[in-house]
């Protein structure tokens, strides 16, 4: 118990103060809490912890992405939010709600207020793409001349207007997540929970359904929690994300934060797969073999001024330079990069040089195993 | 070889296949209602399922495996003193029905079952999801997503009733298989023997293809 407390706090946290929820959130609250949620299974006789004292909380109206790879417990502790999961130990609270209280009446009606999409799409083959945005409508009593209206406006809304008649099987795959989409949203739902749910399409009708996502989220207020083993998901839509791995939170932030300055090795992992800044050890091998002088990572972003601070440093300390390796991505409507730099000249003044840097920017020395950080 | 009389042969062939009738139709229907409600017992009871109950499942499982493997004809005459107070008569097409209909609605039950745990449980944990109580998840989506298997599962049993009313015949049902065995079997009338082997398939090619088109019906689907 105590070493799961030690790395609980241990977490990496950036951004949790000021950018913890985005501008557009209505009001500052929060919609799901998880608080100390422990999950256990028993496999074969086994225990097997799948959620370990998770402590998370996503605010009112924010996007709010869950990565991790099979396994590592984020389907399950998203499954907690609507109670198809319930955990151990530990509470989750919604719109205010302990969901593991709630008698089965109420669970049912808090249900309706949490849409929530599928890997598989999970559509009713026996009915139509009608039949099933209206299934839900019904069984929350709604009346029919409204339900007519409400099932056009979502068929409208994620644009399937004229699929209405046909069954799931005619569908592409895009085409049937929206469908879910839509039924997912027949309610008018406060919060969308979303498991995997562009992990079985193409990456051009990924896009459209996280645009659509996207819109979910702006022109409805929906808070989204969205749980994906794809950094890129994270990376398109979600204002903040958490990094799962055996049944952890290893690091969270805010998307920006976090895809800057991953520190847990898998959020890294997991970045490069997106965006890859920094040479993997095979490429600075080959690096090396050209370039013997000392090699640095220049962490750039987002600065204020336009001080051409490179070329400045290394005039004033007689040092020249090689851009070996880097990149500059935006995300979030910033800029963060890294570039990776050999210095050449005298060691006196290739030290000066670097300490100068270290003033402006973060600096680290590129080793051949490990980097070290000199600021 | 002895000659064949059409005039007294057809209205004996009208008499037996008005007798199998009763009998198919009496026991599928029987069967049908009892066999498709324990199949949907069998399937929510079972652990982990909607209304996971373990006495009612074990013991209703227990009853059809017992029954299942026994065979027609044994079933038939050890109930025949079931059959008398049941049906007030051993003998005759409408005292076969209950063996028939007992024995059909436990291989129903199993057929339901089997077509119902083949529903994609993701489509039942949707209308979990959807703030849907088990038993109208259970009626609304999962009977309707196994209607189409379950349709062709039926036409299937009807098939079997047809060819069990054959061994019903023989212990005192009537019918289309008893005359075929009197006649065809006892007395050589191979004549007779073909025009019922004749009716039967013709029977048959009707159920069949009645069960397939309701199938379709039902499914919409090309899975």
């Amino acid at each position: 118990m105590t070493t799961a407390t030690a790395t609980a706090t241990a977490v990496p946290v950036r951004g949790a103060g000021v950018d913890a929820a985005p501008a557009r959130a209505t009001a500052q609250t929060t919609a799901i809490a998880f608080e100390d949620v422990s999950k256990t299974f028993a496999v074969d006789g086994r225990e097997f912890d799948a959620l370990k004292r998770v402590n998370l909380s996503v605010e009112r109206g924010e996007i709010f992405g869950i990565v991790g790879y099979s396994g590592a417990g984020k389907s399950t502790l998203l499954r907690t939010v609507n109670g198809l999961d319930r955990p151990t130990s530990g509470r989750v609270v919604v719109d205010g709600h302990d969901v593991g209280s709630l008698n089965p009446r109420d669970l049912s009606r808090l249900r309706q207020r949490i849409g929530m999409i599928f890997q598989q799409f999970n559509l009713l083959q026996s009915r139509t793409v009608y039949q099933n945005v209206a299934y839900p409508l019904k069984h929350a009593g709604v009346p029919k001349g409204e339900l007519l209206d409400r099932v056009e406006e979502l068929l409208d809304f994620v644009g399937l207007a004229d699929k209405a008649l046909q069954y799931p099987n005619r569908l592409s795959g895009g085409q049937k997540q929206r469908v879910g989409i839509a039924r997912a949203l027949a309610n008018r739902p406060d919060i969308l929970i979303s498991d995997e749910a562009t992990s079985a399409l193409d990456p051009q009708t990924t896009g459209e359904v996280l645009d659509l996502l996207q819109r979910v989220n702006r022109e409805y207020g929906v808070t989204i929690l969205l749980v994906t083993h794809e950094m890129d998901v994270v990376r398109r839509i979600a204002d903040r994300v958490a990094v799962m791995q055996r049944g952890e939170i290893v690091e969270h932030g805010t998307v920006y934060d976090v895809f800057a300055d991953p520190v847990h090795p898998t959020t890294r992992r997991f970045v490069s797969s997106v965006i890859s800044h920094e040479a993997a050890e095979s490429t600075l091998e080959r690096i090396r073999r050209v370039h013997d002088g000392r090699l640095v990572r220049i962490h750039v972003g987002d600065r204020g001024s336009n001080d051409p601070f490179l070329s400045r440093i290394a005039r004033t300390h007689r040092v020249d330079f090689n851009v070996v390796y880097g990149g500059v991505s935006e995300l979030q409507s910033r800029l963060f990069g890294t570039l990776t730099v050999e210095l050449l000249g005298a060691d006196a003044d290739v030290d000066a040089a670097v300490r100068e840097l270290a003033g402006i920017v973060e600096v680290t020395d590129v080793a051949i195993r490990e980097g070290a950080s000199i600021a | 070889m002895p000659e064949t009389d059409f005039s007294t042969l057809l209205p004996k062939i009208w008499n037996a296949l008005l007798e199998t009738l009763v009998m198919v139709t009496g026991a599928f229907i029987a069967a049908a209602v009892l066999g498709v409600l324990l199949g949907h017992v069998v399937y929510a009871t079972r652990a982990g399922n909607l209304l996971q109950n373990a006495t009612v499942f074990t013991v209703i499982n227990a009853v059809v495996n017992i029954v299942r493997p026994v065979p027609f004809i044994i079933v038939a005459v050890a109930l025949i003193p079931v059959t008398r107070i049941v049906m007030g008569s051993s003998i005759g097409p409408v005292a076969a029905i209950f063996p028939l209909a007992l024995v059909a609605s436990v291989a129903i039950a199993r057929i339901a079952e089997s077509n119902l745990v083949a529903v994609d449980p993701g489509v039942v944990e949707a209308g979990a999801a959807m703030g849907v109580r088990p038993w109208r998840v259970l009626f609304t989506i999962v009977i309707p997503e196994a209607l189409g298997p379950l349709a062709l599962g039926l036409t299937y049993i009807f098939v079997a009733l047809v060819d069990a009313t054959a061994v019903a015949g023989v212990i005192g049902g009537g019918g289309l298989g008893n005359l075929a065995m009197t006649y065809g079997y006892q007395r050589f009338d191979w004549v007779t023997m073909f025009i019922v082997i004749a009716v039967l398939i013709a029977i048959v090619q009707l159920a069949q293809f009645a069960g397939n088109r309701i199938a379709r019906l039902v499914m919409h689907e090309g899975r």
